[in-house]
């Protein structure tokens, strides 16, 4: 076994591992930004003027036709350049927006699939009721839009999570980062980059399984609520 | 006495489809109303463009003397903005085929919600109101119960009270029984019929509950061709009139409950 060490593997595992708050941290920060982003498309694109919306949907879909590396590295290297509003980012920074921005593409697409799955009636019932725009949205549509969504938000963070590493590209200083550097100083990859392998694995698999759980949990929730009441009686 | 709502040449086209042409009408702030017609005549119609669900194509509607679809800026007719229209709406209630109870509350809270949210009253205050109310249509024993365990009788007989705490004074009916198993269709205008004799309110019926809608209304209105063909007393539609197509209607009709 003289490519296998498990020395080398020891001896590297703590070194990549402190790579792993940046890895996190970016996923979330991306994530956060995405979630809020989303929202921002689903509002802009059902202004009342058409040919506003129509712009901003060409935008969305513009940023999601082309790929993220493309993203952060226009970011990155080109938006320094921009002249006005170009200004430069650090890696992390350019790689939270674009990462945050292209996702939220996708994101905005899971919300208006929740809104759209609300019956047409609810929407009826609120007015009748004459229930404020506000009250509508909030105490009506989105408490039965947002949970059917959850899963497949879950599966976003999933993909946004193993996109993370694109940021190596620029630099910043995650996983992949320390386990390229480590390759390069002692000629050794397969432990490196093996252990990069498993700590996506340990992360990705239980959260795929806790999706998978709460999509089962979502198809089942009028009818558990059944039961409990069943229960009571 | 001054009508609580009046339509004035009420037009309402679908795209091409001209559905209602021509609607006046005036009903008294006590009036029991039913409208019966074939299926696509509008009847449905004439009622959400009151619940502001559609907004017509021409005409005016007056909710006690105001104009619903339409307010006046700096002395000009502009169309209604939704604070104008949840200032008319508030007094009028809708019951729908379909229930629309909100499944993701529980019976009491789908009429505590709207008390607190849209009348502002109190959670204990809004919790005994609707217990009441409950009551009343006879599901005291279902307060804490979501939508989907109610069978559709229960289902509409809780529409009904989440309408009627909100006090409306113009109660609308729209084929609340179309969507019921037959068995159950007895329970739910047992609850219109109670309130038909004991509240004050104006009630519009759409139906297709013929005998019911002859026993409690006070006018009976024939829709027919996006106009009231006819319009009178039970008796005086039925017995007295001698419009063909409503002839026609009511013999088919006959034929099918044979």
């Amino acid at each position: 076994m003289t490519y296998w060490s498990w020395e080398t593997f020891m001896d590297a595992f703590p070194i990549i591992l402190a790579g792993l708050k940046i890895t996190l941290g970016l996923t979330v920060v991306s994530y956060a930004l995405a979630l809020i982003v989303g929202f921002v498309w689903l509002v802009l694109e059902s202004t009342p003027f058409r040919p506003f919306n129509f712009i901003i949907y060409w935008i969305r879909e513009f940023i999601r036709s082309t790929p993220p590396i493309v993203q952060i590295f226009f970011l990155y290297f080109a938006w320094p350049m921009v002249p006005y509003i170009g200004t430069s980012f650090t890696p992390f920074v350019a790689a939270m927006l674009a990462l945050g921005i292209h996702f939220s593409t996708y994101i905005s697409e899971v919300y208006r699939s929740g809104i759209e799955s609300v019956d047409k009636g609810q929407w009826e019932a609120s007015t009748a009721l004459n229930f404020s725009t506000r009250d509508k949205w909030t105490k009506i549509v989105l408490p039965q839009a947002l949970p059917p969504t959850i899963p497949m938000l879950g599966n976003y963070l999933i993909i946004l999570f193993k996109e993370v590493p694109l940021a190596a590209t620029i630099g910043v200083v995650g996983i992949l980062s320390l386990a390229r550097s480590y390759g390069a100083q002692t000629w050794s990859y397969i432990e490196p980059l093996t252990i990069v392998a498993i700590l996506f694995l340990l992360l990705s698999y239980p959260s795929a399984l806790l999706i998978r759980k709460l999509e089962n949990k979502m198809n089942r929730r009028f009818e558990k609520k059944q039961k409990k009441v069943k229960v009571v009686e | 006495m001054e009508p609580i709502v009046q339509y004035k040449e009420i037009h309402k086209s679908f795209g091409d489809t001209h559905v209602l042409k021509g609607i006046n009408l005036d009903i008294r702030p006590t009036e029991k109303i039913a409208i019966i017609g074939p299926s696509g005549s509008g009847k449905t119609t004439i009622i959400r463009l009151l619940m502001t669900l559609e907004e017509p194509t021409d005409g005016d509607i007056y909710v006690a003397g105001e104009n619903l679809w339409k307010m006046e800026v700096k002395g000009k007719m502009k169309p209604a903005n939704e604070k104008h229209l949840r200032s008319v709406r508030k007094d009028i209630g809708m019951v729908f085929q379909h229930f629309n109870l909100f499944p993701h509350k529980t019976i009491l809270d789908n009429c505590v919600t709207p008390l607190v949210q849209v009348k502002k009253m109190k959670k204990d205050e809004a919790v005994d109101l609707s217990k009441q109310m409950l009551d009343r249509v006879g599901l005291s024993d279902k307060y804490d119960a979501y939508p989907s365990n109610l069978s559709g009788g229960q289902k509409q007989r809780v529409a009904m009270a989440r309408a009627l705490v909100m006090k409306p004074k113009i109660m609308l009916f729209d084929e609340v029984t179309s969507a019921l198993d037959p068995e159950l269709v007895g329970e739910v205008l047992e609850v219109i019929r109670d309130l038909a004799e004991h509240d004050e309110m104006a009630m519009i019926l759409v139906t297709h509950e013929m005998d019911f809608a002859l026993e409690i209304a006070d006018r009976v209105l024939f829709l027919d061709g996006g106009v009231i063909a006819e319009s009178g007393t039970a008796d005086e539609v039925i017995n007295k009139s001698e419009n063909p197509r409503l002839q026609e209607f009511l013999k088919r009709f006959r034929k099918e409950e044979v």
